[in-house]
């Protein structure tokens, strides 16, 4: 149950601080939830992670199926060199969830101390 | 141990924002990208997108409704004209900020700032060259000479401010997505940017010169075989105007044009060899910049009015130059094609006339050979005394490396482009000045302003006298049925091959005698054979009593006469058929070159291709391999001919012109030049012509290879995008046929910019199509959704809303401008 409502929270934090602050303010959104709520390191760095992944890969998602993947193929190509719109939705998850899981771990153990 | 931990954690936390965030690790900062709420991501328009919005500006006097149609078009309605370019330059904004910045960088020679110096400095180079040109020296006499009116200056600062408007509100989310990807945030617009975007056509459509190759060339042939290799009056020529009782040319010269007395000794000096020029300008416009023209008058047509079609070849490029608008206000009503980047539509009609341009391609950029006093360059010699210099120290700003300060000299005769900073050969320093129209403050936005506001014929002609430079031959049709074409600029009175070559500039007895009076332009209006055109021929033939250059294509000219000559009951499809028509006028002219080819010589696989050949009715069509075979082997056979004598020069020689090998071989069967003079036989022309059919014959077996023969395929026609280098954005292997020399100038990465035709009837019934799309955004669907139609030939009808249609199906979304 905790694992879920911090993974929520981690998104909906990350999404409401991403409205006003650049990218990487993703990271303090998962540091203060992982701070609030008491977890094991790994738990923390697994939730920090499925939040910001969850967040990142949903949106692009939306994004990309409201626009028939047209940039999506675009900029898989130019960045990924294949032409796949899930593999950058994938990519896009996974390094907002890097930053999620790393900003985590640093919030449950800076609550431990 | 805990402490450890956590510093670990929190180091790898900044560690990975730092990695994401910058270039310093990975090649693109792939978090600050691909975050869905700030990246890329926020670039993908939804398919379904909508554009109403109610807005509220300051900078309004009053409200302005803008009315979008389905393919995107904006049918501007303002009640004052301040408001209207306003609401102009904030359209141009929203959809085509980054290319507008990025072509005006590209004027002022700034890329380098953005892109860094580029692979073996080329993109610096570049800079340096736009720099030492004076780019940004006359794009600020212009603004100067545009603030001298206050029409003109209304009108750019309220462009000026409607841009603005539009970048100020811009959040980083929403930035176009080539800032995000290179990294860099727009600057706000200035009339300054106008200028330098306008100067940018000037230095595309009249910075193209040949002068230094043409020097080359005098100083290694003789003066006969100069003037064989490059005659500049074509047997094919139909000039714009021909020199006829009903329009006749001006009996002699307004002025002196008797060449110096000394010209023999110190220009004429053929050949002469030494100090030949070794390096080129490093870039320079594309010389198919040109373009087709032509009115009918109501004689030749099915409604009795006249019909007006232009298209201009241009770059092909994403976002496209042009961006189509129709612009409303109580004075005028005008539709068209507009430049992102300046007010007005540029290429289009309202109620009583339509117009239209080609490039004059006149000599207006020569280069004289400079003398300093000393190093410090700061006084040259000029008639026997020694004048001061002006500096102007050009800052170039380079991405990741300190900047380059580059000290360019002014003379009286222009901006010292060339000196021992910035060198055109390896082996000596020459210090060359250019002269170029392009310098002189003219305020040649007016043109545009004119023609939107014209009512009449004359009201068009008096609005053109505002073009000084680019010259263009501008074309003219009302309502009424007048219709005409001036080759209208400001051209210099030149003697013959006056420029075509480097001139001393120590001497005043080599300036431009003066100015071609306005009236001796040539030009032609409501001519008995019913028509008028043009297309970036030479525009009178030589009894025309001043020089008006030396290098013109005339095959397209030459087609659309014929065409025009013949045609009758004239209909806006009928114009159609002729913008798009493939026929290669070359091959019909040069088939009984070609066909003296000894047959019996011919091996299976020569005779495999000679057979396509044979069989090709001269259309540049897709799926016509003849087209493939013709084009390889003619460009071979001029290569086997002389390419041995050129080859000897060793220096940068200009290529002949499309049609001097076809007149030189039909006037001369022994023409000297087919000898192979590295070998000891004596060729023949037969020799040649199998020799060449069988080195095309290996580029055409590579083709065959890749299954690429039809013409389309390997003529491999593309529209990148203005990077060049994000294939992803660009459009690839374009099915479309034309070519060089075709009406359809459709090359590999140039052509018909837009294609526009305007029956002058009442209400006006327009058609047009430009390669690309109304949006500059490569994640909307509409980046490039009029590229398909354009490949295949077709038109939008285009419509101009009146008050009142507010509620026509034809309207799609709304925008209302209020005033906060």
């Amino acid at each position: 149950m905790k694992i879920i409502v911090s993974i929520l929270l981690t998104a909906l934090l990350g999404f409401a601080l991403s409205i006003f602050f650049p990218w990487w303010i993703i990271a303090l959104a998962a540091f203060v939830v992982a701070f609030a709520i008491p977890q094991t390191p790994w738990k923390a760095l697994l939730t920090g992670f499925l939040g910001i992944f969850l967040l990142w890969s949903l949106l692009a998602w939306w994004i990309s199926t409201a626009n028939d993947d047209l940039l999506a193929n675009k900029i898989s190509m130019l960045l990924l060199k294949q032409q796949s719109a899930g593999m950058l939705i994938l990519v896009s998850g996974l390094i907002g969830g890097l930053v999620g899981a790393a900003a985590a771990l640093t919030g449950s153990l800076a609550r431990k101390l | 141990m805990r402490f450890v931990y956590l510093a670990f954690a929190f180091l790898l936390t900044i560690g990975l924002i730092i990695v994401f965030d910058t270039r310093k690790v990975l090649p693109a900062p792939l978090g600050r990208l691909l975050s869905p709420q700030h990246g890329i991501w926020q670039n993908a328009e939804p398919s379904d997108a909508g554009f109403n919005e109610d807005l509220l500006l300051p900078d309004l006097q009053d409200k302005v409704d803008v009315y979008f149609d389905e393919r995107l078009v904006p049918h501007v309605f303002a009640r004052n004209e301040t408001d209207l370019y306003y609401v102009q330059g904030y359209l141009h904004a929203k959809f085509r900020l980054w290319q507008m910045e990025f072509q005006t960088h590209a004027a002022a020679g700034r890329l380098s700032e953005i892109l860094g110096e580029g692979p073996e400095g080329r993109i610096l180079e570049y800079d340096r060259s736009m720099r030492r040109l004076g780019m940004v020296y006359a794009a600020e006499r212009s603004v100067e000479e545009a603030d001298k009116t206050p029409e003109s200056k209304a009108q750019y600062e309220a462009y000026t401010k409607g841009v603005n408007a539009w970048i100020t509100q811009l959040k980083e989310s929403q930035l176009p997505i080539e800032y995000k990807l290179l990294g860099y945030s727009p600057e706000q617009w200035s009339p300054l940017k106008t200028a330098l975007f306008l100067k940018y056509m000037s230095f595309d459509l009249a910075g193209g010169e040949d002068d230094l190759e043409f020097t080359n060339a005098r100083d290694f042939f003789s003066k006969q075989d100069f003037e064989k290799l490059y005659p500049y009056l074509s047997d094919s020529l139909k000039p714009i105007q021909p020199n006829t009782p009903e329009s006749p040319y001006p009996a002699s010269a307004a002025m002196d044009l008797r060449r110096p007395a000394d010209a023999d000794s110190l220009y004429f000096r053929f050949p002469a060899g030494s100090d030949s020029i070794t390096k080129l300008p490093p870039y320079q416009p594309n010389p198919e910049n040109g373009s087709n023209n032509w009115a009918v008058g109501g004689t030749k047509t099915r409604s009795g009015r006249p019909i007006l079609c232009n298209d201009p070849h241009l770059g092909l490029n994403l976002p496209s130059l042009w961006f189509e608008m129709q612009l409303s206000c109580p004075a005028f009503s005008a539709y068209g094609a507009t430049f992102p980047g300046s007010p007005n539509v540029i290429i289009g009609f309202n109620e009583d006339i339509s117009f239209g341009f080609t490039n004059a391609g006149r000599d207006v950029k020569d280069y004289y050979e400079i003398e300093f006093q000393d190093e410090t360059k700061n006084a040259y010699r000029f008639n026997n005394e020694w004048l001061p210099t002006s500096k102007r120290v050009e800052i170039i700003r380079i991405k990741g490396k300190p900047d380059l300060l580059d000290t360019v000299a002014y003379t009286a005769i222009g901006p010292v482009m060339y000196d021992n900073n910035y060198r055109n050969s390896e082996k000596n320093v020459s210090n060359l000045a250019v002269r170029w129209q392009a310098h002189e403050p003219s305020n040649d936005g007016l043109t545009f302003y004119g023609l939107n506001h014209a009512k009449s014929y004359s009201d068009g002609v008096k609005a053109i006298r505002n073009l000084h430079c680019p010259g263009q031959n501008c074309l003219i049709a009302s309502r009424n049925g007048d219709y005409g074409i001036w080759q209208q600029g400001t051209f210099p009175a030149k003697w013959r091959r006056q420029g075509d070559f480097v001139m001393p500039g120590t001497d005043s007895a080599y300036f431009w005698k003066g100015t071609i009076p306005e009236t001796e332009n040539p030009h032609l209006e409501n001519p008995s054979r019913g028509y008028v055109s043009s297309a970036n021929q030479l525009s009178a033939d030589t009894s025309y009593p001043y020089y008006t250059g030396n290098v013109f294509p005339v095959y397209r000219g030459f087609m659309v006469n014929r065409f025009l000559d013949t045609a009758n009951n004239l209909s806006p499809q009928d114009m159609m058929a002729m913008q798009t028509s493939n026929y290669v006028i070359k091959a019909e002219l040069s088939r009984d070159i070609l066909t003296r080819l000894p047959v019996e010589k011919l091996d299976d696989r020569l005779k495999k291709y000679f057979e396509f050949y044979q069989k090709w009715n001269n259309k540049a069509d897709p799926g016509e391999p003849g087209s493939t075979v013709f084009h390889l082997w003619w460009r071979e056979l001029e290569q086997k001919i002389w390419k041995d004598e050129f080859s000897r020069a060793n220096v940068p020689l200009p290529w002949p012109g499309e049609y001097v090998l076809i007149e030189s071989l039909h006037k001369d069967s022994a023409y000297a030049w087919i000898d192979d003079v590295s070998t000891p036989e004596k060729e023949t022309l037969e020799d040649d012509l199998l020799a060449s059919l069988k080195t095309a014959a290996d580029s055409l077996d590579k083709l065959s290879a890749q299954n690429n023969l039809d013409w389309e395929k390997a003529k491999d026609t593309k529209i990148r995008h203005l990077l060049r280098v994000i294939d992803p954005f660009s459009r690839l292997h374009l099915p479309i046929g034309g070519g060089k020399g075709i009406i359809n100038a459709t090359g590999p990465d140039h052509g018909p910019s837009w294609r526009m035709i305007v029956a002058m009837t009442d209400g006006i019934e327009a058609y047009g199509v430009y390669p690309g799309g109304q949006s500059g955004n490569p994640g909307s669907r509409y980046y490039d959704d009029f590229v398909d139609h354009w490949v295949t030939g077709k038109y939008y009808r285009l419509w101009m809303m009146k008050a009142g249609e507010e509620a026509d199906d034809r309207v799609k979304w709304t925008m209302h401008f209020r005033k906060a």
